[in-house]
């Protein structure tokens, strides 16, 4: 569709066969740190006394006295600005493709094309600010 | 109008823009809509659908300039306005403009008349014309998405209707699954042809053998989400909860529009990149046909709320025109075409009639609401037995022409099983349709008002009636305009 | 190098695990997310036959299959609210008023 880039973009020595090696470092890293941390909480339970009692069965365990369930609904407020905080962030993701053809476009054209694209966004924007879906305390 | 604005400013738009400029200017008056509807108060929100039906009028226009086009593809060939792209975009503006002309009072009724409606119902026309006129993967996905996630929006837009929160749940969890499964298809279809260009992605699946596992899984999920779009069986559990929870002017929408839409791109898929492996899919597709006419119709029968009962009816009616698929001749896709074209005009039909019943007080959606409406208003009652003897398929009306040439194509091709299938399936349908008529017109109206009709009802209730009687007795002026859509090139190829 | 069929096997995965988090979980939520899991898996297909290909329309498909996902996601939520609101349950079995 796009036409433009119909030869190979990436180069070859980012994909070389050796490739997959240099993560082997990383690997490592990654079973020595799971080894570790099985080690050390296996010790502590086969080793540490136990001597549970009402207070330690508490949660936090800090002396505070927990108040309520920690699972209660959120206000609604917090999905709204999720919600629009989502898709005003997917929208920029039109800007890289954008950017990385930019010189090849003619002249303005993609200028333009990309004002246009940000005045619709605009226009939901302004739609959102005169709903009120942006004021915290409405 | 966007055109001669920029000219007079002296700005030179590329010749490929006016391909577009339908959609262009549906869009210009949606977001216009969301605009100017914050400076109108309680009393003058119908400016809004006075405005939604300018773009449709003003859309209208640009496509009619497109009308004598043949196949010009434009944008990396990503979209194609053919005579079949021409003839789909007639058909989605009709219902648009129906739907906005019956939204008006049924939106006061409800107390829920915003701008937002008629602005996601053209957005949603927006889709369903690209869906039309795409002849690429990613154009196809996007004018689907586009249209559904309006319609997702559209059935819940009675916020404070239980019923519609659950049909619009049910709609965007179900739709969603099945446009996720539909992508699936699609990310395999650019694998096998290197292309998400439907001519290209045709020549690499004529190249491979029909029984690749890739192109059988890809045949699969595309077809499921197709089915699921135009709610064939097994794919239909959406549609009467979707029908009896959405707005009725909604209802109508979805159950024409939304479904022409997906035929026009069921249409696009299997006539171009999935002709070549018929053989795998047409008894798939026979079956589907013979199934959603059995659960429609019998389904339908024991339906006692008038949207269900639509809603199975309209089940069995998928399943006749896919038999047009099945027999894939000129006279089969002709078929298609007009049943669609007829469709538009007798469903929404008969979903006006039940805009009428709905008052303050009164959902209305019952059969037994409809008792005795010959006395309480005769107009009503005859407009009713028309479009439900049009949807039956019963001379003189539109509706037996749609079927009388799916008959044709299914006995040319020597499809005679399926040809009685179809027939004997009348009968049920009979005898579901005259049970609504004789509420209509046989029961006691007990103390039931008098509905009345508006201005906008009563235009769209004639242009309805209009077209099913005018179509039904001089039908060769609208079999012409459907069998334009033959001379499209992806059907020319595969009809030659 | 990793071979292109490697990247379709987890892909094909991935599908399968949302469809069966789909058929099965009863919380609306959790259904959404794997919707999300299933066009995720779209997008693995796009972009190793994409990069298979060397061609780059895959992966421009693969933005639009994203910010498809986000709007539906958004759709998506403001639905289940609406729900919430006037039912307060998330159980897709509790959602008897209309027949499945």
């Amino acid at each position: 569709m796009t036409g433009l880039h119909s030869h190979r973009y990436y180069t070859s020595a980012t994909m070389s066969p050796g490739y997959l090696g240099n993560y082997a470092p990383l690997l490592i890293h990654i079973l020595v740190a799971m080894a570790l941390a099985g080690v050390l909480l296996s010790l502590s339970a086969l080793v540490g006394p136990h001597r549970p009692s009402r207070e330690k069965a508490q949660a936090y365990e800090c002396g505070m006295r927990p108040t309520g369930d920690a699972r209660h609904p959120f206000d609604v407020k917090f999905y709204l600005v999720a919600i629009l905080f989502i898709l005003f962030d997917v929208e920029a993701i039109f800007f890289y493709p954008w950017a990385y053809v930019y010189r090849n476009l003619p002249r303005l054209f993609g200028f333009y094309e990309m004002l246009l694209y940000i005045g619709i966004l605009l226009v939901g924007y302004i739609y959102l600010l005169k709903k009120g879906a942006l004021d915290w305390n409405k | 109008m966007v055109q001669d604005l920029l000219s007079r400013l002296g700005m030179q738009l590329p010749k490929e823009f006016a391909l577009i400029l339908p959609q262009v200017q549906l869009g210009i008056f949606a977001l216009g809509i969301l605009l100017t509807d914050f400076l109108l108060d309680r009393k003058s929100r119908w400016w809004n659908a006075v405005l939604a039906l300018a773009g449709v009028g003003f859309s209208g226009k640009a496509l009619w300039n497109l009308r004598n086009l043949e196949d010009v593809s434009a944008y990396h060939s990503s979209i194609v306005v053919d005579p079949f792209a021409v003839f789909f975009g007639f058909l989605f503006l009709i219902s648009a403009a129906l739907v906005i002309l019956l939204s008006v009072r049924y939106l006061e009724i409800e107390d829920e008349h915003h701008g937002e409606f008629y602005a996601l119902l053209l957005l949603a026309t927006i889709g369903m014309m690209f869906l039309a006129t795409g002849s690429d993967l990613i154009t196809l996905f996007l004018g689907l998405e586009t249209m559904a996630l309006s319609f997702y929006v559209l059935t819940g837009f009675l916020r404070h209707r239980k019923a519609s929160n659950e049909g619009a749940l049910k709609y965007v969890l179900l739709g969603a699954f099945s446009s996720g499964i539909l992508a699936y298809g699609f990310s395999l279809m650019y694998g096998i042809g290197g292309s998400t260009n439907l001519a290209r992605i045709a020549q690499a699946y004529a190249e491979r053998s029909p029984g690749d596992p890739l192109v059988l899984i890809s045949l699969v999920t595309v077809s499921a989400g197709v089915f699921f779009k135009i709610a064939a069986v097994p794919f239909h559990m959406w549609a009467p909860d979707v029908y009896e929870g959405a707005p009725t002017s909604i209802t109508a929408s979805i159950s024409v529009a939304s479904k022409a839409a997906s035929f026009a791109l069921l249409l696009r898929i299997f006539c171009t990149a999935f002709w070549p492996i018929r053989p795998n899919w047409e008894m798939v597709v026979a079956g589907v046909a013979v199934a959603s006419m059995t659960i429609g119709n019998f389904g339908a029968i024991t339906q006692s709320n008038l949207k269900r009962l639509l809603a199975y009816s309209s089940i069995g009616h998928v399943g006749y025109m896919l038999l047009g698929l099945v027999a894939g001749t000129p006279d089969g896709f002709k078929g298609i075409a007009f049943y669609l074209l007829v469709y538009v005009f007798m469903n929404t039909g008969a979903f006006a009639i039940v805009i009428l019943l709905r008052r303050e007080g009164v959902i209305g959606e019952d059969i037994e609401d409809l008792n005795g409406l010959i006395s309480r208003r005769p107009v009503a009652a005859i407009l009713l037995l028309i479009f439900m003897l049009s949807l039956a398929g019963i001379p003189p009306t539109a509706g037996f022409i749609g079927k009388y040439f799916i008959f044709l194509s299914l006995i040319e091709t020597g499809h005679y099983v399926l040809a009685v299938f179809a027939a004997l399936y009348i009968a049920p349908a009979l005898y579901y349709y005259f049970r609504v008529v004789v509420h209509a017109w046989m029961r006691e109206p007990g103390g039931a008002a008098r509905p009345t009709i508006s201005v906008a009802q009563g235009v769209a209730l004639a242009a309805c009636t209009l077209f099913i009687l005018v179509a039904g007795l001089l039908p060769d002026r609208f079999i012409n305009f459907a069998g334009t859509t033959l001379q499209s090139q992806f059907l020319q190829m595969i009809l030659r | 190098m990793i071979p292109t069929s490697h990247y379709l096997v987890v892909s094909l995965l991935l599908f399968t695990t949302g469809v069966i988090g789909v058929l099965t979980r009863r919380n609306v939520i959790i259904v959404l997310m794997s919707i999300e899991l299933i066009l995720n898996a779209v997008n693995i297909n796009l972009v190793a036959f994409s990069q298979h290909l060397a061609s780059l329309d895959g992966q421009i498909f693969a933005i639009f299959v994203i910010t498809d996902a986000a709007a539906e996601a958004a759709v998506g939520l403001g639905i289940i609210i609406a729900f919430f609101r006037n039912r307060q349950t998330l159980l897709a079995d509790e959602m008897d008023l209309l027949r499945w």
